[in-house]
């Protein structure tokens, strides 16, 4: 066997761009199927992330409309108001807490320290919404939102940033000059599954960030979450009728805010994933094929030209079994050496894919394995015939070949 | 003591389309142990189809063939593989050589289709270079070697598993009179000194010269088999 094996190695050794060539078809397919799978696995454990990270009854209410409204050019923006984050709250049955959102990016100052950093307004709700935990101090309150106080909740990152080991819990920070005391540090979350750095953050109420920071009386989203992840079809129904009706938006026009949730975004992964595992998965299939056909044909063309080596083989003892492996053995280690050039390639495209493309992607050592296991069975199967061939051979005929 | 070799009414017929050529009608032949035999005949007297039914590479039509006493010509192609392979060696008018294949490698072939290659077998292998003058020539490959050499490497090949018969079909067919005179004393000394049983198909009177029998075919038919003219010593008929 291991005799077998040298002579196999040899062959292709001794016709290397024909061998190199022939393989091409399988690091192709097999190139596809690694990039294929760890792209259908990065948005499985992406989306499983997301979800995991904003919950599955989060619902966002941006005031721009799907279509229309915007081609428009209505200013959407000044129509989403936090009494209508409080009606939803009133009214709608399958809504059980809203936070009114609106953020801006600014830089934070403590003593000689500064950070550029997001400053979200947010709502008491938001810590339930977001399923934020205290690292100290407290939460924003109904009544901070009421008075427009200046307190904040800092990020980890933030408080890192600014103030190092120091505790800053009743600190004072200053933003735009303004100063905001520090009532609450949030334990860290780490990075979303999109790769930011969640704990880059200040929260305040979101009345405070309207008028002390921005001047602004609109807000910029407006969280929610479903009283249950199932109840979130109809708390989408409830929150459009409550709003066209709040919107005055007569029956022909269009709505002026969209609802997104978080799952429905989750499928939209996922389908687009699954779109591109389908279209993956086509190509792996076909150059497979293309790459075993190639396979075959070389293996026809080298099992004729070396119709006289089988026949000295055969002369002196080889046996049909024999000749079979040695073909067998020749077309499934070009095969191999196909597939680990294609799982290398598939990872290193897989990366580029998602470095560039920004598109999540996991590889197992399973699916490598299964990969290479792929390549060895079409060597086996593509060479299959060839090698079943050339061990038919007569001696006599073989011998006499020219 | 058995014949090496008894062959009983031995036919062999190709069929090409609607055509059929007997090349062999009935040959019978027996050949004892230690003979060194030559056929000889016209071309197309069926010398290449005696040799090719003896080496086991073919299958006569019909009549047996006995090999050491065991009937041989019911043997299907994997039994005749492996007789092939313990029993038989064949030497080639165009030697047959794995071209890209170093000499060691040519020589230990049909090792590697009967067992793992030992110590002993290595020796062995030296040795019989030895014997052969090829000493030295171990790493060359064949287009490096000389024709007379390439010939010898061949009968190497055909002795390294002690067979118990050297069928060599035209081994001087392709060599010059020096070098066929050489690969001869070659052969003449394998039967001599190692008693190697050897049949070999020659065209020349001068080759089979070196033999103790001739055995002549005409038509598919032995036509005649005598010692060999210039061998003193007289040889035992086939019955
Ligand atoms: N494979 C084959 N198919 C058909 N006919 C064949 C085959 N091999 C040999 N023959 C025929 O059988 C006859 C005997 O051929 P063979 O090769 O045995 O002759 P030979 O005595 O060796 O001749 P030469 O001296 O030319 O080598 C010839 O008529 C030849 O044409
Ligand atoms: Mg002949």
């Amino acid at each position: 066997m291991t005799a077998l094996f040298k002579i196999a190695l040899r062959a292709i050794k001794r016709n290397k761009l024909r061998s190199s060539l022939t393989i091409l078809g399988i690091v192709i397919g097999v190139g596809a199927v690694i990039v294929m799978v760890s792209i259908g696995q990065g948005a499985k454990a992406f989306v499983e992330k997301q979800l995991e990270s904003l919950g599955t009854n989060v619902l966002i209410i941006i005031p721009i409309s799907t279509t229309h409204a915007a081609a428009r050019g209505t200013t959407g923006i000044i129509t989403l108001t936090a009494e209508d984050a409080f009606a939803m709250v009133k009214e709608c049955s399958a809504i059980s807490y809203v936070s009114p959102g609106i953020r801006t990016t600014t830089q934070v100052v403590y003593g000689n320290m500064n950070w550029t950093t997001g400053v979200s307004g947010a709502g008491p709700d938001y810590q339930i919404i977001r399923n934020w935990t205290l690292h100290g101090g407290r939460f924003i309150t109904q009544q901070d939102v009421n008075t427009m106080a200046k307190v904040c909740v800092l990020g980890q990152t933030v408080v890192t940033n600014l103030f190092g080991a120091l505790d800053p819990i009743d600190r004072w920070v200053r933003v735009n000059n303004i100063p905001f005391k520090v009532v609450g540090v949030l334990s860290a979350k780490g990075q979303s599954p999109t790769g930011q750095d969640q704990d880059d953050m200040v929260l305040m109420p979101y009345t405070t960030v309207q008028r002390k920071i921005m001047g602004v009386t609109y807000i910029s989203y407006v969280l929610a979450s479903s009283t249950t992840a199932e109840s979130r079809f109809e708390a989408i129904d409830q929150i459009t009728s409550l709003l066209r009706q709040r919107h005055r938006l007569r029956p022909n026009e269009e709505n002026d805010f969209t609802v997104i949730s978080q799952v429905e975004f989750a499928s939209t992964v996922m389908e687009t994933s699954h779109t591109m595992t389908v279209l993956l998965g086509s190509i792996a299939f076909v150059s497979l094929f293309v790459g075993g056909i190639g396979i075959m044909n070389i293996m026809l063309v080298s099992t004729t030209e070396r119709t006289r080596e089988i026949g000295i083989r055969m002369a002196v003892g080889a046996k049909e079994k024999d000749i079979l492996f040695q073909f067998l053995i020749e077309a499934t280690v070009l095969s191999s050496i196909g597939g680990v050039v294609g799982i290398i390639l598939g990872i290193f495209t897989s990366k580029l894919v998602s470095y560039y493309g920004g598109w999540p992607s996991l590889l197992s050592s399973p699916s490598v394995a299964v990969a290479f296991l792929f390549s060895n069975m079409v060597g086996i199967f593509f060479g299959y015939y060839p090698a079943k061939k050339a061990s038919r051979l007569n001696p006599i005929d073989a011998l006499r070949y020219e | 003591m058995h014949d090496i070799v008894l062959l009983n009414d031995i036919y062999k017929i190709y069929t090409m389309g609607e055509f059929k050529v007997t090349a062999l009608k009935g040959v019978s032949l027996s050949i004892k142990k230690g003979e060194f035999v030559a056929i000889m005949g016209a071309s197309g007297s069926g010398k290449s189809t005696l040799m090719n039914i003896l080496g086991c590479l073919d299958s006569p039509t019909k009549g047996k063939y006995y090999l050491e006493g065991v009937e041989v010509s019911r043997f299907s192609k994997n039994e005749l593989a492996e007789i092939r392979n313990k029993k038989l060696g064949f030497v080639f008018q165009n030697f047959n050589l794995l071209s890209r294949t170093t000499v060691v490698e040519n020589i230990e072939l049909p090792f590697i289709y009967s067992k793992k290659i030992s110590k002993n077998d290595i020796d062995k292998i030296h040795h019989i270079m030895r014997i052969l003058g090829l000493d030295g020539f171990q790493k060359h490959y064949p287009n490096q070697l000389s024709g007379g050499q390439q010939q010898r490497v061949a009968i190497a090949r055909a002795i390294v598993n002690d067979p118990t018969l050297l069928l060599a079909d035209e081994p001087t067919g392709n060599l010059d009179s020096a070098t066929s005179k050489d690969v001869m004393s070659v052969l003449t000394n394998l039967n001599q000194n190692l008693g190697i049983t050897i049949v070999l198909v020659t065209h020349e009177t001068d080759i089979a010269g070196y033999t103790r029998r001739v055995v002549v075919l005409k038509d598919g038919k032995v036509l005649s088999d005598t010692p060999s003219s210039s061998s003193a010593i007289p040889v035992v008929r086939a019955p």
